[in-house]
């Protein structure tokens, strides 16, 4: 089988692979990237756990072929933190105790930070909804929500505070 | 060294505080590597071919074109898995479910396996692989395979002579339950069944593995117990224990289904067969078919009390099916089904019934939920029949310290009476409730465990310490064992750094279940801190060269007992260690222990819940779990724990059910058709935290991560029972089983 050469962005840098014209973005990724922050749950789109971010647009990267990573823009977990600043959002999971074993964590965060790129101050049944496609089976739910609920008034805090500054 | 493993009712510094968990940035990072995030050079992938037959005979396997095929390194049938286990009948099912070997027992039970240059590859050599089979009666229905003309699963197994899918009886008990029901003026008999359901960890089962020629062999997997990982890989492929190092990944969830070995001798012969590591990792449907859900049960349960509320006597017969092979299943719901309560006069009966369904294993407090089910619904049909509140009903008839329990012992302080006064308390008691609301209330038991268990502390220069457990970190033992052993040195908790050691670096360490994590090295890691603190009392005194009888330790440091010694300042610990190189070398505490004494658990749980009589669909309004957890070493995951099992417990009671066709083939293996909750489901679940302390444990621990899924299938049947107007005795109470129950109570 001849292999497909695509080359993409990842998390703001240039990457550059050659996969097979059937091989999901996740096994790209985790793979031939070496990025196995994404974790495969299900394979079949139904756990959110290789939840990724393709142009900014939330996608489970397990539905997602390699080759239409071409030319895109990818975010995974491995990109949310600035250097050595955890993201409000991965801060806040570890304050609020919202992991236990973690697997869904990953999934969890990228789904969140979507959320709150597009919705800066989502309700509690916001979040529920929009992350009611990231399967957890450890914590019910209940700290996740606080978490991504605290985190969005961290995010809201901080653009404030570089806000100001500005003027 | 032996240490008192009594209470000791001393104040805490650090223990019961909230701080970060240790391994939390590697985690919200990606930087965390679970089971299938290892690789090594030269790895092959592997995959399995699985029986698409219920029950079946195989007569034959040709794997030569597979075998012919560019990239395929290894081709293994049961024929390359010789039994070894010397006739020990546990070891040899564990193997036979590996792979099947005459017969198929299952659908998705392993026949063949491949190991290939890559996945594309492994694929298609398993479509190569050409298996005849003749197909056979099967049966997967637990009361079915009770008749007497039902397909025998397991020929080897009979009751009276006669072969027999009941593999085991249990019988639990005291008094005389004819006089008991007698004196009742009230008995009720009510019959129930719960279906199949799968813990449903996010992370398919995944490991690497690597056999050489010298017999050497590494294996990392995503366990619950590295340390019986590795005997029952060493003993089923015939290796030396000591030259099999088994290193546990992080751990994606497990809640009892990955206690067990499903595929990890299969990679390791493949590895060995091939002279290559090999990467083998599940698929979900994978998880669904070929790993180890719970039981599904049938259980009648029959309670007789008088006028003014006292249970006179109580009589369950339960049935559960184990799978095609025989385990303790039925006996922990004999055993689990009346503990809440202090019956004069008391009788369980337990079969384990063999099906063509995948073999059980655990699930967070096994076997208990159904018997909880069928019990605590029960009970609140005999408060309603004497016209008593249910909460009062379960109080006047609440086990306490001294009942003796149905199952044997004598209880010691425990918990189940406090919680329940928790819940006359809690004001979820007094909210209102509207139409077509119901609220429901359940109690439920779990006996805790602790076992082989074995920890290291090693003090570095610096004065941080490393400390090295042998049970897995499911969800924030890290946290808990670094709190602990902070609190026993007396330093600061960021000072320690715990690792969870693998089979080449420490004793064995029993598997990370029965809620046993905590207890046991949180109870070690107290007796080697204490040992290391003894070193470290040894160089304080040689450096005053004083006895050390004189020394004792407070607060981080060692301090000269007595006016005699007032003028010598204390040594921290980080004083002492700085010295170590030239003291007397490195300073270590270790403890290897059996840790007996766990506590046993109880949990009160409360629900409100919305039925919709169109629809038949429940929704879950507002949930409070009540649990005792002995000490909360770091209560957000003592809270963790209630909350998660409560929302196991919740998609088990509503949702999750595993459906088999009239093939006895699984027909929903996957996340869409096995629906769990997700978020939009479930509300925020309240938590309370009662402390009874185990007078059996230093700190007073008792084990708290399984008793939270007990209550919920009952809590919430007498919710939607209250709600509907309608007993419900049939798990999960999914919509069309509501409007049913309501059709049927309509039409009369």
């Amino acid at each position: 089988m001849s292999g497909v050469h695509v080359s993409t962005t990842v998390n703001g840098d240039d990457a550059e692979f050659v996969c097979h014209p059937g091989e999901s973005l996740l096994d790209v990724l985790r793979d031939r990237l070496g990025l196995t922050g994404a974790k495969e749950g299900c394979g079949t789109g139904d756990c959110g756990a290789c939840s990724v971010t393709l142009d900014g647009q939330l996608v489970c990267s397990c539905l997602v072929l390699g080759a239409e990573a071409e030319g895109r823009k990818i975010t995974t977990v491995e990109g949310l933190a600035d250097g050595d600043k955890l993201h409000p959002l991965q801060q806040q999971f570890i304050d609020k105790a919202a992991l236990q074993c973690g697997i869904c964590t990953p999934g969890f965060l990228v789904a969140a930070k979507a959320l709150l790129d597009e919705n800066p101050s989502p309700t509690e049944e916001e979040i529920r909804f929009a992350l009611a496609g990231n399967l957890c089976r450890c914590t019910g739910y209940d700290k996740i929500v606080r978490a991504v609920d605290a985190a969005a008034k961290d995010v809201k805090k901080q653009k404030a505070r570089v806000k100001a500054k500005r003027k | 060294m032996s240490f008192d493993q009594k209470f000791t009712d001393q104040e805490f510094k650090v223990v019961g505080s909230r701080p970060p968990r240790p391994d939390g940035v590697d985690k919200v990072t990606g930087r965390a590597r679970y089971g299938a995030d290892a690789s090594a050079p030269g790895q092959l992938v592997a995959r399995i071919l699985r029986s698409p037959h219920a029950h079946a005979v195989i007569r034959k396997i040709d794997t030569s074109k597979a075998e012919k095929l560019k990239g395929v390194k290894a081709v293994l049938t049961s024929k390359d898995l010789p039994d070894l286990t010397n006739g020990n009948r546990g070891n040899f099912d564990i193997l036979e479910n590996c792979m099947a070997r005459d017969r198929a027992l299952y659908d998705g039970h392993a026949v063949a396996a491949v190991a290939a240059v890559d996945e594309v590859t492994a694929r298609k050599a398993l479509k190569l692989i050409k298996v005849d089979y003749k197909i056979l009666p099967h049966v997967t229905d637990v009361d079915k395979a009770m008749a007497d003309d039902a397909p025998i699963v397991q020929p080897h197994i009979a009751q009276n002579n006669k072969p027999s899918n009941i593999a085991n009886i249990s019988e639990f008990g005291h008094g005389d339950i004819e006089a008991g029901f007698a004196q009742a003026d009230v008995v009720i008999e009510k019959s129930y069944k719960t279906e199949q359901t799968h813990q449903g960890y996010i992370e398919p089962h995944a490991c690497l593995a690597s056999v050489g020629p010298d017999g050497q062999g590494e294996l990392w997997v995503t366990t619950q117990g590295h340390f019986t990982f590795r005997t029952v890989c060493a003993t089923l492929l015939g290796m030396d224990i000591a030259k099999l190092k088994v290193t546990s990944s992080e751990i994606g969830g497990g809640f009892g289904g990955k206690t067990h070995v499903w595929m990890e001798p299969v990679a390791l012969a493949l590895s060995r067969k091939a002279n290559r590591p090999v990467k083998l990792v599940m698929n979900r449907d994978e998880v669904f078919k070929a790993s180890g859900p719970t039981c599904s049960t049938s259980i009648d349960v029959k309670i007789g009390a008088t006028k003014d509320g006292t249970v006179t006597a109580a009589s369950a017969t339960l049935r559960y099916q184990d799978g095609p092979f025989p385990g303790p299943w039925g006996m922990l719901g004999a055993m689990t089904s009346w503990a809440c309560y202090d019956i004069a006069n008391v009788k369980s009966v337990a079969y384990d019934v063999l099906v063509n369904r995948p073999k059980v294993a655990a699930y967070r407090a096994p076997s208990a939920p159904m018997a909880a089910f069928a019990v605590e619904s029960t009970m609140d049909m005999v408060a309603a029949e004497i016209g008593m509140d249910p909460v009062d009903f379960r109080i006047k008839n609440a086990a306490s310290e001294g009942s003796k329990a149905s199952y044997g012992p004598t209880y010691g302080p425990i918990g189940i009476g406090p919680t329940l006064e928790a819940v006359k308390k809690h004001p979820h008691m007094r909210a209102r409730l509207g139409k077509n609301q119901g609220r429901g209330m359940a109690c439920g038991f779990w006996f805790n465990f602790g076992g082989q268990t074995c920890v290291d502390l090693n003090i570095g220069v610096d004065g941080t310490v490393n400390l090295i457990v042998g049970t897995v970190d499911v969800g924030g033992a890290r946290a808990s064992m670094s709190l602990i052993a902070a609190e026993e040195l007396g330093i600061p908790y960021d000072r320690i750094k715990c690792n969870i050691g693998d089979t080449a670096s420490l004793g064995h360490n029993d598997t990370t279940e029965g809620s046993r994590g905590t207890f046991s090295s949180g109870m070690a890691t107290i007796y080697a801190a204490r040992d290391a603190i003894e070193v470290m009392k040894q160089r304080a005194a040689k450096a005053w060269e004083i006895d050390v009888a004189d020394v004792e330790w407070r607060d981080g440091a060692a301090h000269a007992v007595g006016v005699a010694h007032s003028n010598l300042a204390p040594l921290s610990l980080q004083e002492i260690a700085a010295k170590s190189p030239t003291t007397g070398g490195p300073i270590a505490g270790h403890n290897e222990s059996v840790a007996d004494g766990a506590g046993v658990s109880f949990a009160s749980h409360i629900c409100d819940v919305e039925v919709d009589p169109e629809t038949g669909a429940t929704k879950v309004l507002r949930y409070t779990v009540i649990q005792d957890a002995g000490k909360a070493i770091h209560p957000d995951y003592v809270e963790g724990q209630f909350q998660g099992g409560a929302a196991q417990g919740i998609g088990w009671a509503l949702n999750e059910e595993y459906v088999y066709g009239e093939d006895g083939c699984l027909k929903n293996p996957g996340f869409l058709d096995y629906r769990i909750p997700v978020c939009s489901d479930l509300p925020f679940i309240d938590t309370e935290i009662l402390e009874i302390p185990n007078p059996n444990h230093p700190y007073g621990i008792r084990g708290v991560g399984e008793t939270s899924i007990v209550p919920p299938l009952a809590a919430i049947g007498n919710a939607v029972s209250n709600a509907a107007g309608v007993r419900l005795n049939h798990v999960p109470m999914s919509p069309p089983r509501i409007l049913k129950a309501i059709k049927e109570q309509a039409q009369g």
